[in-house]
C-alpha cells in the first residue's frame, strides 16, 4: 500500500482523538506499534501502519500486543500499544509484573473505554489499573490533549522507567477537533542490557523491586503537583468548583463557564495539594469523572470534602444536559426544565448482519435446530442472538464460548440430558482466546460441537485481517493459519473436523445434525470470506416473482436485509388454522447473490434479477 | 441561524451506509476553511450493519463539548425519514429539520415485531418544527446516480448555514476534484438540485 507522507509539521489538522495519538506516536519517535482491534481503539494503529520509519502489526491480542511492546522498550526502543477497555483485562497478567521491573524505552498503553457502551460488553473504568498497577494514568479531554499527551506520556515514560497508561473514552477516539502538530524526532535505541536481577522476575529478583514501585509513585505524585498537564482554568464564580478529567472537562466547561476548574491530566497518582487549594477556596467542590467514583473517593479518603457519585450517574456519559440539573440541585435550585420537544417513540434499529453475511447460512440452520444450547462469542456472529434467529444463547468474552460450552456439557443435570451443546466463535476470536478453550475440550473429551466461522477477517471491528486471513496489517502477503490442521493438532480427531460452505443449507445442517450426534468433540469450520474484504465476490442479483411467492415468509427468517416485506395477510388453511402471511421483495441493488434466501423457497418464487444471467447460484471457485 | 460568534450546532442522522459522517466530515472542512474551530463527534455502534446513525457537529469561535444536548440543535439534517423523527427533540424549539422522506425499514419492521411510523414528516410537524421534506434519492434518481443523494442533501443545507452557500459547494466539489474528478460536474447539479427543492418545498409550505 502506498502511504502518503505524513502532513508536514505546524500543520493544523482536522484529526479524531484516534488520528491524533497515531501522529503523535510517530512524532515521538516510536519504534513499534502493537494492538488487537477493538472500538473505539482501532483506527490508532489502522493510522500507524501508515506511517513511515516505524513497526506496527496486528497481534493476535491484547496480551501479546503489550508483550511485543514490552520486548521493544527492554531493548531501549519507544514503544506503544492499543487496546479497548476490556483488551487490558486480556493484558493483565503482563501488566502486573512488568510494573514491577519498570521499563527502558518509553511505553505507552492507550486503553480506550466505551464510555456510554456503543459497542462493547461492558463499561468498566480502566483507570483502576492505574491504582492496581502502581502506574501513571494520562487522560486527555480532547484530540489536541490527546495527541499533547501521547508525547507527554513517552516521556514520562522515561523520565520514571514504567509504563504510562493513555487513557481514551470512545468521546476522545471518536471526536473530531483541530489538532496542531510537530515534527518527528527519531530516537536510536540504547540496546539491550542484560540484568537478570531486573528483568527475571522471580522471587528473589522481584522482592527487592517492589519498594522501587512505591518510590516511584511517590515522585510520580511529586511531579503531578506541578505538572502542566494539571491545569486550573479559573472563574469568578466560586459557590462551585469543579475537579474533571477526561472529556468530562469539556462538558464542565461548556455548562459551567464562570466556575473554576482544577482539570486532571495527570489523574493517577492525583495532585492533592493542588485540590486542597481549590477545596478551601470554593463552596461546594464537585467531582466530574466518567464513569467509577475513583477520584472522588481518593480525595475523600484525604479528608477532602466533595460531591461527585452522590449528585451524578455512575453510568454513562457526564454531557452538560446531565450535569445541569445535577449541580442545580445540588444549589437548590430548580432544575433547568427542557424547552423542546418530547422524545418521539420509534422503533429500534439495532445493527443487522450484512447483506449476504455468510453467518446469515449458520444462523438459519442454527434457528432450525431443536434441543441445542448454543454458547456464543464475541463477534459479527453474535448478532445471532436476535431476530430473527434467537439462535446465540450467551456471550461474555472473547473465546468464553469454548470453555462455556464444557462447562455446560460436564455440568448438566436431568433438566439437559437430551440436549447438544454447540459452541460459535469467529475465525479472529478463536485465534485471540478460543484456541485454549478447545484445547481443553479436546484434551477432557468434551461433548461439544463446535462453529468456527472463519470468514478471513475481523469483521465486527470493519474487516481488519488476522492469522488465518494470510495477510499482515499492510495487507502484504503473510503465512496463513490452517484450521483445520490446527484444530486436529489440538486433539479433535481429523474424520471430526469438516470445512463446509455456509451458503449451502443443506450440507450445513447435515454437518451439523451428524456431528452434534455423535458424543465427541468436533469441529465445523465456515469458510466464505465476510462481504467487506476483497476475497468476497458478488454474484449477480436476485428477484422475487410477485405471482409466485405465496407468503410463506421462509425466506425472512434467513435475515438477510435486502429482503422486505411488502405486505402482511392472515389466510384460513383448509384445516381451519390462521395463518400469517408475509409477501416479499428483493431490493435488488442490494442483494449480492449468495442465493441463500432461494433455498428454502418451495414455490421458486427467488429468479434472477437479470434473466440472461444463469439461474442457479455461483458456487465457490 | 446568524450570529457566527455563538457556535453553530448541526445534527445529521441516517442509519449505516447512508453517507451521514462523510457528509458531515464535508460541513465540517467548510467551516474550517473560513477559520472556526469546530469539533465533530459521532455515536455509531457498529455502524457498518445498518444501525443508528449520528453526528454531531459544532462549529463557533472556540468549541468545547463536543456534543449537541437536546433542544441545542440548530439544524437537523435527516438522510432518513424515521431517524429525523427519532432526533426532533435535538432541535432548538422552533428550529428547522431538513429531511429526505425516503425510508429505509430494518429488519424489525419486516418481521412485524415493530411499526414504521405512518408519516414522520407530519408528526415532526406536529411538535411545531420547521420541516423540508423532499426525496433525496428521487433527485439522485434523476441525475442517473442513486449515490448523488448525499450530495443533494449537502445541497439541501446550503442555505441554512451562517456562511455563504458556495463555501460548502466548495468543499464538496473540492474533495470529488481530488478524488474522482469525473463525477465534480454531476456533484455541482446535485448540490443545486438539493438546495432548489428546499427552496421550492419552503415556497409550498
Ligand atoms: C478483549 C477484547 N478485545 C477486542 C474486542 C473487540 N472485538 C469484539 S469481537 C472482535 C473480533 C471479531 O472477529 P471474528 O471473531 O473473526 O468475528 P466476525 O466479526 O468476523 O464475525 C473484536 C475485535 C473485545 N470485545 N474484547
Ligand atoms: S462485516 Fe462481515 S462478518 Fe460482519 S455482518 Fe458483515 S459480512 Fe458478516
Ligand atoms: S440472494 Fe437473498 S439472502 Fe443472498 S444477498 Fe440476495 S437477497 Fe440476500
Amino acid at each position: 500500500m502506498g502511504a502518503p507522507l505524513p502532513a508536514p509539521a505546524a500543520s493544523r489538522l482536522f484529526l479524531s482523538g484516534n488520528e491524533a495519538v497515531a501522529r503523535a506516536v510517530w512524532e515521538a519517535g516510536c519504534k513499534v506499534a502493537a494492538a488487537y482491534p477493538g472500538t473505539p481503539s482501532t483506527e490508532i494503529l489502522e493510522e500507524l501502519a501508515r506511517y513511515p520509519d516505524l513497526y506496527a502489526e496486528w497481534s493476535v491480542n491484547e496480551k501479546v500486543a503489550l508483550e511485543v511492546a514490552l520486548g521493544a522498550s527492554m531493548v531501549g526502543a519507544r514503544a506503544f500499544c492499543a487496546m479497548k477497555h476490556v483488551g487490558l483485562n486480556v493484558a493483565a497478567d503482563a501488566l502486573m509484573t512488568l510494573t514491577v521491573t519498570g521499563t527502558e524505552g518509553g511505553l505507552v498503553i492507550a486503553v480506550a473505554d466505551d464510555v456510554g457502551m456503543s459497542s462493547s460488553q461492558n463499561e468498566q473504568d480502566s483507570r483502576f489499573w492505574g491504582r492496581f498497577a502502581h502506574l501513571p494514568v494520562l487522560e486527555p479531554a480532547d484530540a489536541q490533549e490527546a495527541y499533547g499527551m501521547t508525547k507527554a506520556a513517552f516521556e514520562l515514560s522515561e523520565r520514571h522507567h514504567c509504563a504510562v497508561i493513555l487513557r481514551l473514552t470512545t468521546r476522545i477516539c471518536h471526536v473530531k477537533g483541530r489538532v496542531e502538530v510537530g515534527e518527528r524526532v527519531a530516537a536510536e535505541p540504547a540496546g539491550f542490557v542484560k540484568d537478570a536481577r531486573r528483568w527475571v522476575m522471580v522471587p528473589g529478583n522481584a522482592k527487592p523491586r517492589l519498594p522501587l514501585m512505591f518510590e516511584r509513585e511517590a515522585a510520580l505524585a511529586a511531579e503531578a503537583e506541578t505538572s502542566p498537564l494539571n491545569v486550573l482554568s479559573d472563574g469568578p464564580d466560586t459557590a462551585l468548583g469543579f475537579i474533571a478529567s477526561g472529556p468530562a472537562f469539556m462538558h464542565v466547561r461548556e455548562a459551567f463557564p464562570d466556575a473554576p476548574v482544577l482539570k486532571l491530566g495527570l489523574s493517577c497518582p492525583l495532585p492533592l495539594q493542588q485540590i486542597r487549594a481549590l477545596a478551601d477556596r470554593v463552596r461546594h467542590l464537585v467531582v466530574v469523572e466518567e464513569t467509577e467514583p475513583l477520584l472522588e473517593t481518593e480525595l475523600k479518603a484525604a479528608g477532602i470534602a466533595c460531591h461527585g457519585k452522590d449528585i451524578l450517574p455512575r453510568i454513562g456519559e457526564l454531557a452538560p444536559d446531565v450535569l445541569r440539573p445535577a449541580v442545580a440541585r445540588l444549589l437548590g435550585n430548580a432544575p433547568p426544565v427542557p424547552a423542546h420537544a418530547p422524545e418521539q417513540p420509534v422503533f429500534p434499529r439495532p445493527p443487522t448482519m450484512c447483506v449476504a453475511c455468510p453467518h446469515l447460512g449458520v444462523y438459519y440452520t442454527l434457528s432450525q435446530m431443536r434441543n441445542v444450547i448454543i454458547s456464543g462469542d464475541i463477534g459479527c456472529y453474535t448478532l445471532g442472538a436476535g431476530h430473527p434467529w434467537n439462535a446465540l444463547d450467551t456471550c461474555i468474552s472473547m473465546g468464553a464460548s469454548m470453555g462455556m460450552a464444557l462447562g455446560m456439557d460436564k455440568g448438566r443435570g436431568e433438566a439437559d440430558a437430551g440436549k447438544k451443546v454447540v459452541a460459535v466463535i469467529g475465525d479472529s476470536t478463536f485465534l485471540h482466546m478460543g484456541m485454549q478453550g478447545l484445547l481443553d475440550i479436546a484434551w477432557n473429551r468434551g461433548n461439544v460441537t463446535v462453529l468456527l466461522l472463519d470468514n478471513r477477517a475481523v469483521g465486527m471491528t470493519g474487516g481488519q485481517d488476522n492469522p488465518g486471513s494470510g495477510r499482515d496489517i499492510h495487507g502484504e502477503e503473510a503465512p496463513r493459519v490452517d484450521f483445520a490442521r490446527l484444530c486436529e493438532a489440538l486433539g479433535v480427531k481429523k474424520e471430526r473436523i469438516r470445512v463446509v460452505d455456509p451458503y449451502q443449507l443443506p450440507v450445513l445442517f447435515k454437518a451439523l445434525r451428524e456431528e452434534t450426534k455423535i458424543e465427541e468433540p468436533s469441529v465445523i469450520i465456515t469458510d466464505r470470506p465476510c462481504v467487506l474484504i476483497d476475497h468476497y465476490q458478488p454474484a449477480p442479483s436476485y428477484r422475487v416473482e410477485e405471482e409466485r411467492c405465496t407468503g410463506c415468509g421462509n425466506c425472512v427468517e434467513v435475515g438477510c436485509p435486502a429482503i422486505h416485506v411488502t405486505r402482511r395477510e392472515t389466510a384460513v388453511k383448509p384445516s381451519g388454522k390462521e395463518v400469517e402471511l408475509a409477501f416479499v421483495r428483493i431490493e435488488t441493488t442490494a442483494c449480492t447473490g449468495c442465493g441463500l434466501c432461494l433455498q428454502p423457497c418451495a414455490p421458486e418464487a427467488i429468479v434472477h434479477a437479470a434473466p440472461e444471467a444463469p439461474l442457479q447460484f455461483q458456487r465457490k471457485q | 441561524m446568524t450570529a457566527s460568534s455563538k457556535t453553530t450546532n448541526i445534527l445529521v442522522c441516517g442509519t449505516g451506509g447512508q453517507g451521514v459522517m462523510t457528509a458531515t466530515e464535508i460541513l465540517a472542512e467548510a467551516a474550517l476553511s473560513l477559520g472556526f474551530d469546530a469539533k465533530k463527534t459521532e455515536v455509531a455502534g457498529m455502524s457498518q450493519r445498518g444501525g443508528v446513525v449520528t453526528s454531531h457537529l459544532r462549529f463557533g469561535e472556540r468549541v468545547l463539548s463536543p456534543q449537541i444536548v437536546p433542544g441545542e440543535a440548530d439544524l437537523l439534517v435527516g438522510f432518513e425519514a424515521a431517524e429525523a423523527l427519532r432526533w426532533a427533540h435535538m432541535l432548538r424549539p422552533g428550529a428547522a429539520a431538513l429531511m429526505n422522506v425516503g425510508r429505509i425499514v430494518p429488519p424489525v419492521v419486516n418481521l412485524g415485531l415493530f411499526d414504521y411510523p405512518d408519516d414522520p414528516v407530519a408528526q415532526m410537524r406536529a411538535l411545531g418544527l420547521e420541516v423540508h421534506a423532499f426525496d433525496a434519492s428521487a433527485l439522485a434518481a434523476e441525475l442517473g446516480n442513486i449515490r448523488l443523494g448525499n450530495t443533494v442533501m449537502l445541497g439541501a443545507m446550503a442555505d441554512r448555514l451562517p456562511f455563504p452557500a458556495e463555501v460548502l459547494r466548495d468543499a464538496v466539489l473540492a474533495r470529488f476534484a481530488s478524488r474522482k474528478p469525473e463525477l465534480v460536474e454531476m456533484n455541482r447539479q446535485a448540490f443545486e438540485l438539493g438546495r432548489r427543492a428546499v427552496a421550492a418545498e419552503a415556497l409550498a409550505a
